[in-house]
């Protein structure tokens, strides 16, 4: 404790700091974004491993015989998919049966609070099928899930008909300790998350459903299958979940290896491994995936119907059939194997897998980035509004040259009134408000009044509050005190500061991939704030800095690492349909970005607007 | 003065129906941080339904609360309903508040005859109203209330003895001491503050060979354990059984719950064999009372201050302390606001504090609800918000002898060579 008790010590360390502040915030920014992209560097990286005794060291055969069966099935399902014009219930019933599962069948309803454009779908009704292979050689108090969506059109049959064939082939295995479940829902997400609100007995999101028929144990863990197409050149795997959330690393692992295995091209982010890390293209390939792996955790959503698993605390992970024109093939027999040897050994697994990380980023499939060696980027970032705050308190409590350890003449200067800082933050934060409520009240207000559809009228509304927010707050502080005085924009600077830190860290904590995307953008513009510099100028800094802007850029950048590059006009679009997307996620399936961004990250920068315009 | 006063009344009142009657009640309810085992709503309405039932409420595991409040409230419930519950949680509330106004004003009458770092009479008078506010609007306590927490009764109670021992009336201090001490056995350190500002009070010095000091400490011990045990035999006269002396205190001293709270006591007995536990539990639990003797040796002439560095020690060291335990030391803070030139690591203390205030849930929910973290996280967060804690006691503690230290010597210190001179604490 000799730093801080050391009255000569601190008053040295206090002034190295503030005197060097602005250099050590610049040196913190550029070691912090140098530090995140360094990440994508092989070296610094670490190799995956198994970290499952239950999965590692046992051994299983894969003889899954009947992919041809499987097709022939699928194509079955087309056929009466194309009749019934949607999911064809009483054929899957008939079917699982006679295979031998507990079939059961669940339905469900839901509202969308605005019409899905994308998806063109707004009341929403369908019905899961699932069947239960029971465990013969134990009690049945734990699950898997196998899931594929029955989609609409003539995607996917592929997955149906494979999982009906591993299931006639699992019922006539013998070794099974968990119930296995094999589901097909409809409405993609939406069914889902039916299924699993009616599993688990709970109501989050207002969903309208019937309740379950049968059960099975408590889930360990789930994948979900995508195919669309006889043979597939390479196998995807999703990892990014509902609010950025991922799966035990080992299941990806576990993926990898029955890949490795099988010899099956096997993708992250639809990019191949390359082996050339030591050279510039290597490097660039590897920063891409790990940036397109931050890009979608930072959005939110659930990148596959596995991304609502993970809220439930089930491990679970999307594998999606890739088709493109390599020459690589592979059959629906050897996609079959690879889910057979990874359903039996999670079939061996004692305990959730919980051995591996939770916390990490993928540059590639082998390698990952555990969170101890990716959260000194985001710190380092955080620590320059630490400095500045630490300048500013400074700032207020040495008016007049006084000595660091308290003694000094001079009274502490007459702080200013606590409402002259209030009124900015509650003004700010009831924008926060209005943004985050009013675009889903008031869509009936617009489509009235504007020739535009609700969807649009939800978005513009969102867009024109978030504008009309820039102008609205900047002066409020002085309806109540008067004049603001130099020690009153300092005060709010200081609470903005912290509460922006406080709030970065949080978010970092629970997605660091927003929180980080997030920091990059924020805190330049938090750090350099004061009524001083130029208006103009600095007032076209700030808004490019502002989260909304940092949405677009997003938007540029993930299709730019995409390799599908979109002119101006596309990303705007692309752009309009993310804040639709961002807002029905929240009210579908409780994705928490866009209330964070509403309810406190905006009301947050509004505040340095503010600072900025300070009278 | 009454005028601000009301207005914060009716601010904090407003404030705490309108989260009574929104959907976060349930969920503040339901927070570790906010209720203890020892005082959720949950198991008191739990006791009760057992005593209506005609059975004993300690038969099961769940409540722990002492037997006069279990009583107090099955007398309330009857007439009014839960909701009554609202307005007797506020009134806990405000009483605490006419209490530290009053003890406010007391507490600065004797530093006044210093004469270079006095506070101006005008700061003074505002002094009530800012531990009102700090008390009242404080978010630990507005969560505590709203989770109708038994700790604002608890806290209560110990505002009463503050206020009734600066009122100098040692009977009425020596009771509300002892059921102060009936409810969580912790506040038994208060005993030496309270003697030493009575005798002080009746200026009497500590000196152990004079008689009158022995007199007087008797005659506030027998005072004391006299309505100590009163207290004790009512309860056992009411419940008709010794039951609750296990199920309270042995439960307070011997920790058999280990749910996660922001104490430091569950992790630590979680990860231990069960062979040292006995051996660590004592050590644990004396470390709190501990404190008492060098503190009381050093503050034997500032009891005021003493009471403060008992109830920030008791709730940053007891065995179950949640938020509400921490507002009752923190309402102190305002009346050593003359103490903030000399405060070294507030800035630090307080962003720290308020980070791990934010970092609690957040934490909470990845350990139990997404599963990704562990308990370490949660631990760690624990861990930093008592270090945090410890910091700014003792900066305030330092502060105290920093400023007693400049009264007696004069605020501008020389060395003999005539430079200014700076103090090192070592």
């Amino acid at each position: 404790m000799g730093l801080l008790s050391d009255p000569n010590r601190r008053k040295a360390i206090t002034s190295l700091l503030t005197r060097l502040n602005t250099p050590i915030c610049v040196v913190c920014y550029l070691a912090g974004i140098a530090w995140f992209m360094g990440l994508a560097f092989e070296p610094f990286t670490l190799r995956t491993y198994m970290s499952e005794n239950a999965m590692g060291s046992t051994m299983v055969e894969e003889r899954f015989p009947s992919g041809e069966r499987a097709l022939a099935t699928a194509r079955e399902f087309a056929a009466h998919k194309k009749k019934v014009g949607g999911m064809p219930v009483d054929w899957l019933v008939k079917t699982m049966r006679a295979q031998g599962l507990e079939v059961f069948t669940q339905s469900f309803s839901r509202n969308l609070p605005f019409p899905d454009e994308s998806k063109e779908r707004f009341v929403v009704r369908g019905t899961n099928v699932y069947g239960i292979l029971r465990a013969p050689r134990a009690p049945r108090t734990e699950a898997l899930v196998l899931s594929a969506p029955c989609s609409p059109g003539n995607s996917n049959n592929q997955a149906v008909g494979l999982l009906l064939g591993l299931a006639q082939y699992f019922r006539s295995q013998i070794y099974w300790a968990k119930d296995i479940i094999f589901l097909v829902n409809e409405h993609d997400l939406i069914g889902v998350q039916a299924w699993l609100e009616g599993y688990h007995h709970t109501n989050i999101t207002g969903m309208g459903y019937t309740p379950l028929q049968g059960r099975a144990g408590s889930i360990q863990a789930a994948l979900s299958l995508e195919l669309n197409s006889d043979v597939v050149t390479s196998l995807d795997l999703v990892l990014e979940g509902l609010n950025g959330q991922l799966p035990n690393l080992d299941l990806a692992n576990l993926f990898h290896a029955f890949c490795q295995k099988l010899g099956i091209l096997c993708t992250i982010q639809g990019k191949l491994q390359r082996s050339d890390w030591d050279t510039v293209e290597g490097y660039t390939h590897s920063a891409q995936t790990m940036l397109l792996m931050v890009l979608k955790q930072a959005s939110g959503r659930p990148w596959g119907e596995h991304g609502l698993f993970l809220r439930y605390h089930i491990e679970a992970a999307s594998i999606r059939g890739v088709n493109s024109f390599r020459q690589y093939k592979t059959d629906a027999t050897s996609i079959g194997r690879l889910f057979e040897g990874m359903v039996r050994k999670l079939n061996n697994l004692l305990e959730r897998l919980h051995q591996s990380y939770f916390f990490y980023l993928m540059p590639s499939l082998t390698r990952f980035v555990s969170i101890g060696y990716y959260m000194p980027a985001f710190g380092l970032l955080t620590t320059i509004l630490l400095l500045r705050a630490l300048d500013l308190w400074v700032h207020l409590g040495t008016p007049t040259p006084v000595t660091e350890d308290g003694v000094g003449e001079g009274e502490s200067p007459s702080s200013p009134g606590l409402l002259s800082v209030l009124t900015p933050v509650v003004i700010s934060h009831l924008t926060g408000v209005a943004l985050y409520t009013l675009p889903v009240l008031s869509q009936e207000m617009a489509v009235e009044h504007f020739p535009v559809s609700e969807t649009e009228a939800v978005v513009l509304t969102a867009i024109a509050i978030y504008t009309a927010g820039l102008a609205l707050p900047h002066n409020t502080h002085r309806l109540i005190s008067g004049e603001g005085t130099e020690q009153g924009w300092r005060v709010l600077k200081l609470v903005a500061l912290l509460y922006l830190a406080v709030l970065l860290g949080c978010t970092a904590l629970i997605n660091f991939s927003l929180g980080f995307i997030l920091a990059v953008t924020l805190v330049p513009a938090a750090a350099c704030v004061t009524p001083h510099v130029p208006k103009a100028l600095s007032a076209v800094a700030m808004v490019l800095l502002s989260p909304g802007c940092t949405i677009l850029y997003c938007v540029f950048l993930f299709q730019e690492l995409q390799e599908v590059p979109v002119s101006l006009a596309e990303g705007w679009m692309l752009f309009l349909s993310v804040i639709s997307q961002g807002i029905l996620d929240h009210a579908l399936y409780g994705s928490l970005v866009y209330p964070l961004l509403a309810l406190l990250v905006y009301p947050c920068w509004l505040l340095f607007w503010n600072i900025l315009f300070w009278k | 003065m009454a005028a601000p006063l009301t207005l914060v009344l009716i601010l904090s009142v407003t404030i705490r129906a309108v989260l009574f009657r929104s959907s976060l009640a349930e969920l503040i309810s339901e927070r570790v941080e906010v209720v203890s085992p020892l005082n959720a709503w949950k198991r008191v309405v739990e006791g009760l339904a057992l005593l209506d039932l005609g059975v004993s409420p300690y038969s099961g595991d769940v409540f722990h609360e002492t037997p006069l409040v279990i009583y107090l409230f099955h007398f309330v419930v009857d007439y009014a309903e839960i909701v009554f519950m609202v307005s007797t949680f506020e009134f806990s509330g405000k009483y605490n508040l006419f209490i530290k106004q009053k003890y406010a004003l007391e507490a600065d009458r004797y530093p006044h005859d210093c004469l270079e770092l006095m506070r101006s009479p005008k700061e003074m008078h505002y002094i009530p109203l800012k531990v009102a506010m700090f008390y009242l609007l404080n978010p630990f306590t507005i969560l505590s209330c709203v989770a109708k927490s038994t700790c604002g009764l608890n806290n209560a109670v110990m505002a009463l003895f503050i206020l009734s021992t600066l009122k100098g009336s040692a009977l009425l201090s020596a009771i509300f001491l002892a059921l102060a001490t009936y409810q969580s056995i912790y506040p038994l350190t208060l005993f030496a503050p309270g003697l030493l500002f009575l005798l002080q009070r009746l200026y009497i010095p500590v000196n152990p060979c004079r008689s009158r000091f022995w007199f007087f400490t008797v005659q506030y011990s027998v005072m004391f354990i006299g309505s100590l045990l009163v207290i004790v035999c009512l309860s056992f006269f009411l419940l008709g059984s010794w039951d609750f002396i296990p199920s309270v205190y042995g439960f307070i001293l011997s920790v058999p719950d280990l749910t996660p709270n922001i104490g430091l006591f569950w992790y630590f007995f979680a990860e231990m064999f069960e062979h040292f536990r006995f051996f660590f539990i004592c050590v644990f639990q004396i470390n709190v009372f501990f404190y008492t003797i060098p503190l009381s040796v050093k503050l034997k002439e500032h009891p005021v201050f003493l009471i403060f560095m008992q109830i920030a020690i008791i709730s940053i060291f007891k065995s179950y302390p949640t938020v509400g335990d921490i507002a009752l030391y923190m309402a102190f803070l305002p009346v050593w606001s003359h103490l903030y030139r000399f405060l070294r690591n507030i800035f630090l203390v307080s962003c720290v504090l308020l980070a791990c205030t934010a970092l609690f849930p957040v934490l909470w929910h990845l350990w139990i609800y997404a599963g990704s973290a562990n308990s370490n996280f949660y631990y760690a967060i624990t861990l930093l918000f008592n270090v945090g804690q410890i910091l700014l006691v003792s900066d305030y503690f330092y502060a105290y002898l920093r400023r007693e230290h400049h009264l007696s010597q004069g605020l501008y210190l020389r060395r003999k060579d005539g430079s200014e001179a700076t103090l090192v604490l070592k």
